[in-house]
């Protein structure tokens, strides 16, 4: 009996009905045509915006743990006496030697002093990160050197005075000419360029609560030995700003763990926390774990994902709503015409199937044009907006899924109620 | 013309059950319906004579007696049996056309052949004769809306005999239209009833009722009396001649 042309023809009959009411049909299909577009649209950016905080999450590698030095709340920094304090805090030289001989699990210890001076090459003068490490910098964090090469072991044990810069520096400073083997001044002492380098990630290395943030200083490194970086700068930093005087006595700003794999990671996180409490009186570092944030971030997305989800999943059923009022009117409006149908011989599963393809034909044709202008609204956005927005396949299929669905379920009281009808009372229906 | 009735009613009985009170609107009607038999009911409203076609046309079941249907007790069928046997032995005719306007004339004449699971590609040619038999050969891919009424009852009277069904049903088939456009309706069935068709017709109209065979007068559920056209003629004829004043007895 269901064959394949009298499906067709059931669904050309469908279209013909609709077709009788156009600006009906065009209105309540509108319903499902934001519904759909809505689905797509918050979807897309929702996956946009958690890919942008996952990629930055990543760049800070996803094997390591990093710690960072953090000045304490006010009260309980020691102050020294006379009008400058010099408050102390933050990791050690200690902490990282020790990180080193009792962790079993971790690759590479990478201390690091990030000092934010100016550097100066003749008259030109950038304010910039000067980040004092080991050579094992460029593995760990996975930076690419472009020309030259980075700081090497050799220059970290005869405390040689040279650096490696970011391009972006390099830029600045040496616009006219060739940067390598020209000597940049830090405060008093000279430099040497021995690399030119890029970063992979465009995150701020300076420690968290190490003041004002310098956007400008992002991506403006320059790289030296840890060993000069210790001896040049001594260990109490002074920073000068608007006629206030602070000093801060801090060793290392921060300690990178790489762990030899992912699954290191969690079960050195206590240890380290142990450790680090046993040689700190106050709680002034903060342990980050990449790993943790991308769970973290990870999570946020699914519940992201679910009120964007469950918003758009609410416009639907709105829409739902919309075309099964419509369909009841159009079941009283053709009351008359069931009864006829009836009368000619068609059972009641006949009306409900031409019914249901009504409203099958409205859903997923509002779902096909809302998958047209869902698609376009996430490039408008991105466009616009400058945000990033990912159109995942299983969006589009949820959205038209979802909305072939909400026809056949809001469908079928209309079709039923219309199947229901005895014949002669629809008969007589005027 | 066979003698064996294609229809049989014996006692049917429908009562309206309305909660409080119930309407007995058919007492026990027994009838006997000759195939190639044009029959008319007539009766005041309230006679029964709705209902009546209602069960004729199986579109209601009855409270009691026995329907058979060119042999078959349809009495006791379920809803999609009745559909069946509407579809495939039955034809409708309705007072007010019932046509269905987002289809076109050669489709209206199709549907019923449509719910037997027919494409109307394999049974074009059959729908076209039928729409030439009753006049329509040149509005085939019209709208109902674009016809006039008589056209409109005229794709009626094509489609109820699009599945070739033992018994046309028609109430009041002239009812909406002005009295040349019922007349030549009322000829097509004639010329319908010539060629072997059934014809069951309900109606007010004395002169509809005229051109039946047989006329049954209904009043509160039951056949209050029948009246044979054909020997009512040939006694009116000879009374006339004989110039006496007879009362037909029921």
């Amino acid at each position: 009996m269901i064959n394949a042309p009298a499906i067709l023809r059931t669904f050309d009959l469908g279209v013909k009905s609709l077709m009788l009411h156009k600006l009906r049909s065009a209105l309540t299909m509108l319903g499902i045509i934001f519904g759909v577009c809505s689905v797509i649209a918050m979807l897309a950016i929702g996956e946009g915006a958690s890919y942008e905080a996952q990629q930055a999450i990543k760049k800070l590698g996803s094997n390591n743990i990093i710690i960072r030095s953090v000045k304490p709340s006010e009260e309980n920094v020691v102050a020294s006496t006379g009008r400058s304090r010099v408050s102390e805090y933050g990791l050690t030289y200690s902490d990282a030697a020790r990180l080193q001989m009792t962790l079993a699990s971790v690759q590479h210890v990478l201390p690091m002093r990030i000092i934010r001076d100016s550097v100066r090459f003749n008259r030109f003068n950038v304010a910039s990160q000067i980040i004092g490490t080991f050579p094992s910098y460029a593995h760990v964090t996975g930076l690419e050197v472009l020309r030259g090469r980075f700081i090497t072991q050799n220059d970290e044990v005869h405390t040689e005075n040279v650096c490696a810069m970011t391009v972006n520096l390099a830029s600045q400073l040496f616009p006219y000419q060739d940067p390598l083997d020209e000597e940049v001044r830090v405060g008093v002492d000279y430099y040497r360029v021995v690399g030119l380098v890029r970063e992979k990630s465009s995150m701020d290395k300076r420690p968290g609560a190490s003041g004002a943030s310098d956007g400008k200083a992002l991506d403006n490194n320059l790289y030296i030995p840890l060993s000069c970086a210790r001896s040049r700068f001594g260990e109490i930093l002074f920073r000068r700003s608007a006629g206030s005087f602070e000093a801060e006595r801090v060793q290392l700003h921060q300690i990178t763990l790489q762990m030899a794999d992912t699954d290191a990671i969690e079960p050195a996180v206590p240890d380290i926390e142990a450790m680090l409490k046993h040689f700190h009186a106050k709680k002034d570092y903060e342990i980050i774990v990449p790993l943790q944030l991308l769970r973290q971030a990870e999570q946020t997305k699914r519940i992201f994902n679910i009120v964007l989800g469950s918003i758009a999943a609410i416009s639907l059923l709105v829409g739902g709503i919309g075309i099964m009022n419509i369909m009841l009117a159009t079941v009283t409006e053709r009351t008359r015409e069931i009864g006829v149908r009836r009368a000619l011989g068609a059972r009641k599963k006949d009306i409900i199937t031409q019914f249901l393809v009504e409203t099958v034909v409205l859903s997923l044709g509002g779902g096909i044009i809302g998958v047209a202008v869902g698609v376009i609204v996430p490039l408008i956005v991105s466009h616009f907006a400058d945000m990033k927005t990912i159109i995942t396949f299983w969006s589009l299929a949820l959205a038209f899924g979802i909305s072939g669905l909400t026809g056949i379920v809001f469908g079928l009281y209309p079709a039923s109620r219309a199947a229901n009808l005895s014949p002669i009372e629809a008969l007589r229906h005027e | 013309m066979s003698s064996s009735p294609i229809i049989r009613l014996e006692r049917l009985e429908k009562t309206y059950d309305l909660g409080a009170i119930q309407v007995h609107a058919l007492r026990g009607v027994s009838l006997d319906i000759a195939a190639g038999s044009y029959v008319a009911i007539m009766g005041p409203s309230g006679s029964g004579k709705s209902t009546m076609l209602n069960l004729l046309g199986c579109l209601d079941r009855p409270s009691g007696g026995a329907y058979y249907l060119g042999g078959e007790d349809v009495a006791k069928m379920d809803d999609d049996q009745l559909s069946a046997v509407r579809g495939k032995r039955l034809g409708f005719i309705f007072q007010s056309y019932n046509l269905i306007d987002q289809l076109s004339v050669i489709e209206n004449i199709h549907v019923p052949l449509f719910y037997q699971g027919r494409d109307i590609r394999d049974c074009q040619d059959h729908c076209v004769k039928l729409a030439e038999l009753v006049g329509l050969g040149n509005r085939l891919h019209h709208r109902p809306k674009e016809l006039s009424g008589g056209q409109q009852q005229r794709v009626a009277i094509a489609r109820s005999l699009v599945n070739d069904p033992l018994m046309i049903l028609a109430d009041e088939p002239t009812g909406n239209l002005d009295s040349a456009t019922g007349t030549e309706i009322l000829n097509l069935l004639d010329s319908l009833n010539a060629e072997g068709k059934t014809i069951v017709l309900v109606t007010h109209g004395e002169e509809v009722a005229e051109r039946a065979h047989r006329v049954l007068h209904m009043k509160d559920g039951v056949i209050d009396h029948e009246i044979q056209q054909r020997v009512l003629r040939h006694v009116v004829a000879e009374l006339e001649n004989n110039d006496t004043k007879v009362v037909p007895r029921p």
